[in-house]
């Protein structure tokens, strides 16, 4: 495994005299980074040439960049030479050995939320071989779809498996260019979903990784690629709405959605990673680059979003609309709570005649919790006939916490038609007093009142999403009140 | 039922009432009438427990029990409701949906069960065609963009769904036109038995006319200063409730807590 490192390489190594030059242990690398670390991934995972030079272009690229300091949210600095850069596949026997070994909070959410049991543990990451009805199902699954053609595996197998189709797409929407995370990400991803959809399929289910074994295990780098070819559809849904015990405090995730001609990919997020203590304290940073491109003329390509997990959340899905007629659209719900800090929005560029866009973000804020929202509505020469709606509403519950709305508009045709609305409201004293009087108990009114503030966002998810997040929201705002 | 002695009400400070004293039997009706700033309203918020109003004396007994110690869901669960004089909007949060959280958490604080779906929105349309209420304003928000009338619809239909003991009405006449007013005076007729209670806040006479009263009270500068049978009321429609004294001068006191639906 080990190769020989250029002199230059081995300089920038100092401080970390265990090296990489010797075989270490086969499961993981030691924290740092360099160019040796990237070789050892790609020789770990046995990929192609063609990755190998890709993701040293983005390491080469990363280190002229500096720290993003734009958003709204505050971190102290992350050392990224104290992280190991290769820990996949995690072995199921660092986790957990049973569910009495994990957090009772996190047991009690799983509860309330009516997660079956033998899902509890595996999404505890307990140690548990035979992963019970899950094997079948996804098995049954993966059948179904091969015989449509669809292809929906982990990001290795693709390389492994259909290497043109990466090479085709990998960065194509998200180039290793484009911000710090986003290079980090290219150069040292470890796993993911891929996702292709051939022409004219119309996929029968709801994809999701998690009828993906192993999907859990991913790790802080994941990256995923969805291509719907001309005339496909596909819904897919990522995470869950249980707490992920995770042990990584940095993600840096990208996904890249493709939409050709007449394609749809609609893309539902209900994320709940670990927020840290109620003091502050722990909790992920989830720096995320999500993007979608309608290349195809009809395509759209439509993001929903529940986010109340981590600690500190950074992430912009977004649709570049570069097919005329084509749509894009963004449903978002952000909560945060306790000392949480969301920095999420998405970006609309307009590129296409006739393209049109719609954003939709509830951002609720409760505690110490600081939500901001940041929109980018950008219209190009050639966008004739585009247009963007915009509604982005804000509530406080309490008077700690804080909503900010940054909206961009750069418009560059005189006939596109841009709007923006934005509402900050509080839930009163009235309306809590008059569901009390109703008989209505204050936790149950606050639930009711945020539910009613998010509904045309819940109303944008699958089914079963739906009433987890309407849960979810529930429990994380346990206590807000009173 | 209900005996209210000796009580004060202060907000921000100031006495709004001053030794109110009041019995009310079931099975009877009740009005309370004056002119504006004579403490109704106070009166009415300090019953379902707002907490802008401070009892500063005085006591109230409701069905034998210390009603001022109970929170504002205790004493709905007791069996208080208010019709308020400004309905509430819930935005995103839909009639039926409301309707059907606030009976299930009074069952529950009463040690029932929930009811069932089906038979429940069953019932509610039944009251819905009793109250001539258009239905698809169950699946609006509650009370979002509702009329004036559909508001003061909207509450009886709430008396009638979560049938309490004692109902207070809160200038629940104030804006309606002739026929909405016969509508919601036939909903709370049916709403009348002899277990139950009714007390009527209102300015006029004119609902009076619907819903006959037991008694009628006139209140004034925070006390009652007089009480009669319905025809106390068709006096104070032909004479002013203060013959002697000019009209609207007390106006001010009542206007700051007064419940508003205007955050936003």
């Amino acid at each position: 495994m080990a190769k020989s490192t250029p002199p230059l390489e081995r300089m920038l190594e100092r401080g970390y005299s265990q090296g990489f030059v010797t075989d270490v242990d086969s499961d993981s690398l030691p924290p740092g980074l360099n160019e040796s670390v990237i070789r050892q991934i790609v020789a770990k995972k046995n990929e192609p040439e063609f990755m190998l030079q890709w993701r040293l272009r983005a390491y080469r690229h990363w280190l002229t960049m500096p720290v993003p300091t734009w958003s709204r949210v505050h971190y102290a600095p992350i050392d990224f030479n104290a992280i190991s850069y290769y820990s996949a596949p995690r072995s199921r026997a660092d986790g957990p050995q049973s569910l009495d070994e994990v957090d009772p909070e996190i047991l009690r959410t799983y509860e309330r939320l009516g997660v079956p049991l033998h899902e509890r543990a595996q999404l505890a990451g307990v140690a548990v071989d035979a992963v019970f009805d899950s094997v079948s199902v996804a098995t049954t699954f993966q059948k179904e779809l091969a015989a449509k053609g669809i292809i929906f595996c982990s990001f290795s197998e693709a390389i492994q498996k259909h290497p043109a189709l990466v090479q085709r797409y990998l960065g194509s929407v998200v180039p290793y260019t484009d911000n710090f995370y986003a290079a980090l990400n290219a150069a040292v991803f470890s796993d993911g979903s891929f996702c292709y959809i051939p022409n004219g399929v119309r996929c029968p289910m709801e994809l999701s990784t998690y009828f993906r074994i192993n999907a859990a295990n991913t790790g802080q780098f994941e990256r995923t690629l969805i291509i719907a070819e001309d005339d496909s559809f596909v819904s897919y849904l990522e995470g869950c709405t249980a707490p992920m015990r995770d042990d990584n405090q940095l993600h840096a995730a990208v996904v890249e959605l493709v939409a050709l001609e007449n394609a749809e990919i609609k893309y539902a997020t209900v994320q709940n990673w670990y927020p840290g203590d109620q003091d502050g304290n722990g909790g992920i940073f989830n720096f995320v680059t999500k993007r979608g491109l309608c290349a195809g003329a009809h395509s759209k390509i439509s993001w929903t979003q529940v986010e109340t997990g981590s600690a500190i959340t950074w992430k912009y899905p977004s649709v570049i609309l570069k097919g005329d007629y084509s749509v894009g659209e963004f449903y978002s719900v952000a909560l945060t709570n306790n000392y949480q800090q969301a920095d999420t929005g998405t970006k609309m560029t307009h590129l296409g005649q006739h393209t049109r866009s719609t954003i939709i973000s509830k951002g609720i804020s409760a505690g110490h919790g600081q939500n901001c929202y940041r929109g980018l509505v950008k219209v190009g020469a050639r966008a004739l006939d585009s247009r963007n709606h915009s509604q982005c509403d804000s509530l406080l519950i309490g008077d700690t916490c804080g909503a900010h709305t940054l909206p961009y508009i750069e418009v560059r045709h005189p006939q596109a038609q841009v709007e923006h609305e934005a509402t900050t409201t509080k839930i009163s004293d009235t309306q809590l007093y008059y569901c009390q009087q109703r008989g209505i108990d204050t936790e149950t009114a606050v639930a009711m009142l945020v539910s009613g503030f998010c509904k045309e966002v819940f109303h944008k998810l699958p089914m079963e999403f739906a009433v987890e997040a309407q849960a979810l929201m529930e429990i994380s705002l346990e206590g807000t009140i009173g | 039922m209900l005996s209210i002695r000796n009580l004060g009400v202060r907000i921000d400070g100031k006495p709004i009432l001053q030794g109110i004293n009041l019995e009310v039997a079931a099975g009877e009706v009740h009005a309370i009438m004056g002119p504006n700033g004579s403490g109704k309203s106070t009166l009415a918020q300090t019953l379902a427990g707002h907490p802008d109003y401070l009892v500063s004396q005085g006591q109230v007994l409701y069905q034998g029990q210390d009603l001022l110690s109970l929170n504002v869901e205790q004493r709905a669960a007791a069996g208080i409701f208010l019709a308020f004089q400004y309905p509430v909007e819930i935005p995103g949060v839909s009639n039926i949906q409301f309707l059907k959280s606030a009976l299930n958490c009074l069952r529950k604080q009463r040690g029932e069960t929930e009811l069932d779906a089906l038979d429940f929105l069953a019932d509610v349309k039944q009251k819905m065609r009793q109250m001539q209420m258009d239905e698809t304003l169950l699946y609006r928000g509650t009370n979002e963009g509702f009329s004036g009338g559909e508001k003061k619809s909207n509450e009886i239909l709430q008396l009638l769904v979560l049938q309490p003991q004692l109902a207070i009405l809160d200038e629940t006449d104030s804006g309606l036109d002739i026929d909405a007013l016969k509508r919601v005076a036939a909903g709370v007729n049916a709403f009348r038995s002899p277990e139950r209670a009714l007390i009527l806040v209102t300015h006029y006479q004119r609902l009076l006319q619907y819903l006959v009263p037991d008694r009628v009270h006139v209140l004034q500068d925070g006390r009652i200063i007089r009480s009669g049978g319905a025809e106390l009321a068709l006096e104070l429609e032909q004479q002013g409730y203060a013959p002697d004294t000019p009209k609207d001068s007390e106006d001010a006191p009542n206007q700051a807590p007064e419940v508003s639906d205007d955050d936003g």
